[in-house]
């Protein structure tokens, strides 16, 4: 359902303002959201400051700054640092990225950070992807076969492996759908960019013997229709994928189903 | 764990502006909803304007004095930029659902198009009847 504003318990408080580091001269603001799950009061926006000249060129640098050196409790996932995880997944400066791949000279003025949008906080940075993964499921994400196993691999042209291109590459950030205003408003039934951008992947995936299924488990006035081109997907995925571009050949292989 | 002692979990922000950057392509999608919606208003006044001229000169003077009126003549005139944005567009979502143009620089493009297009056919459509 369209909704414009936050409900009740999640309307943003002015946060603590963290003292600034001593000595320093060239010195950055960042604004962080904090939900504390044990403390029962609404989220907030805390203000730390951090000595550039001592911090790395990553939003994600600064982030671990601010845990090691300012306030410990500030939580957030995490992993390999290389944009190959998908953990830190989060809004900065008004578009989902990975904070692991985006520079601080990238952001204008204070650093703005947020989890991921429309979604269920579990704390602070970090949202519950619960759901999102429930739906990634739903599209059977594996090789369906139903001939006989070969006796070495399933084998695959170089032109049908081309085909996997630019979609393979999804680290499941989860950036687009929580981009997506149709997601926002809609996640309950319609799958969202990356769940979709998935589905494409396997059907078109030369080795797949359950097309037909799985274009039927699409063909729903929600999980596939509600894409209405709105194109944040693509315009914000950290990978430069284009999950626009996939769900539009989803539904031009239903039209030609249909033909 | 029951339903009634789960933690009530905030939802993260997310409005468009305040948290969410506008982009070109977000915006240009939304403004085809807010247009076509808008110009129901002009549909409203236009049908209202044909009905006084078939209820007789009185009726008609009354209508034709509110819609030739400044706020007449400024509704009419956004409703008529509105209706050419929403025709750009709906030529533009064509486009998409033909599957082309969806990469972000022709998407873009595409709709910067319709934000220029329809002010320039706006303008000529105003030089071409009204003056």
């Amino acid at each position: 359902m369209v909704q414009f504003t936050l409900p009740k318990n999640s309307k943003i408080r002015t946060g603590k303002t963290w003292p600034k580091p001593e000595g320093a001269t060239n010195v950055r603001a960042f604004k962080i959201y904090r939900w504390n799950p044990d403390d029962g009061e609404n989220p907030r926006v805390d203000t730390y400051f951090l000595d550039m000249d001592k911090c790395g060129p990553m939003v994600l640098d600064a982030l671990i700054k601010i845990k090691n050196e300012i306030d410990p409790t500030l939580t957030f996932r995490r992993s390999c640092r290389e944009g190959i995880c998908g953990s830190c997944a989060m809004n900065i400066d008004g578009i989902n990225t990975l904070a692991c791949i985006y520079g601080l000279d990238e952001v204008k003025g204070d650093v703005k950070i947020y989890p991921l949008p429309h979604m269920p906080v579990v704390k602070d940075l970090i949202p519950d992807l619960t759901h999102f993964y429930a739906q990634h499921a739903s599209i059977m994400p594996w090789l369906e076969t139903k001939t006989n196993r070969p006796q070495k691999e399933w084998r695959q042209s170089i032109e049908d492996r081309k085909k996997l291109d630019g979609l393979y590459e999804c680290v499941m950030c989860a950036s687009c759908s929580t981009a997506c205003p149709s997601y926002w408003w809609n996640s309950d039934r319609y799958l969202g960019p990356a769940a979709l951008l998935h589905a494409y992947r396997w059907i078109i995936d030369s080795r797949d013997e359950a097309t037909g299924e799985r274009l039927d488990n699409l063909e729903d006035p929600f999980k596939l229709y509600r894409c209405h081109t709105i194109m944040n997907c693509a315009k914000t995925c950290p990978k430069g994928l284009n999950p626009a571009k996939a769900i539009s050949e989803i539904k031009k292989m239903m039209l030609n189903r249909h033909v | 764990m029951a339903e009634e002692n789960r933690i009530q979990r905030p939802l993260s922000p997310f409005m468009i502006g305040p948290y969410y950057r506008p982009q070109l392509t977000s915006m240009s999608s939304i403004l085809t909803r807010i247009t076509g919606n808008a110009m129901i208003v002009a549909v409203f006044l236009i049908v209202w304007w044909l009905l006084a001229l078939a209820a007789g000169p009185e009726a008609f003077a009354t209508a034709e004095w509110w819609i030739t009126s400044w706020v007449g003549n400024l509704v009419m005139f956004l409703s008529l930029w509105g209706i050419w944005y929403h025709y750009l567009a709906g030529l533009r979502h064509l486009i998409f659902d033909a599957g082309k143009g969806l990469d972000i620089p022709t998407a873009e493009k595409l709709g910067w198009i319709c934000v220029y297009g329809s002010v320039v056919l706006t303008i000529l459509t105003v030089i071409i009847y009204w003056i």
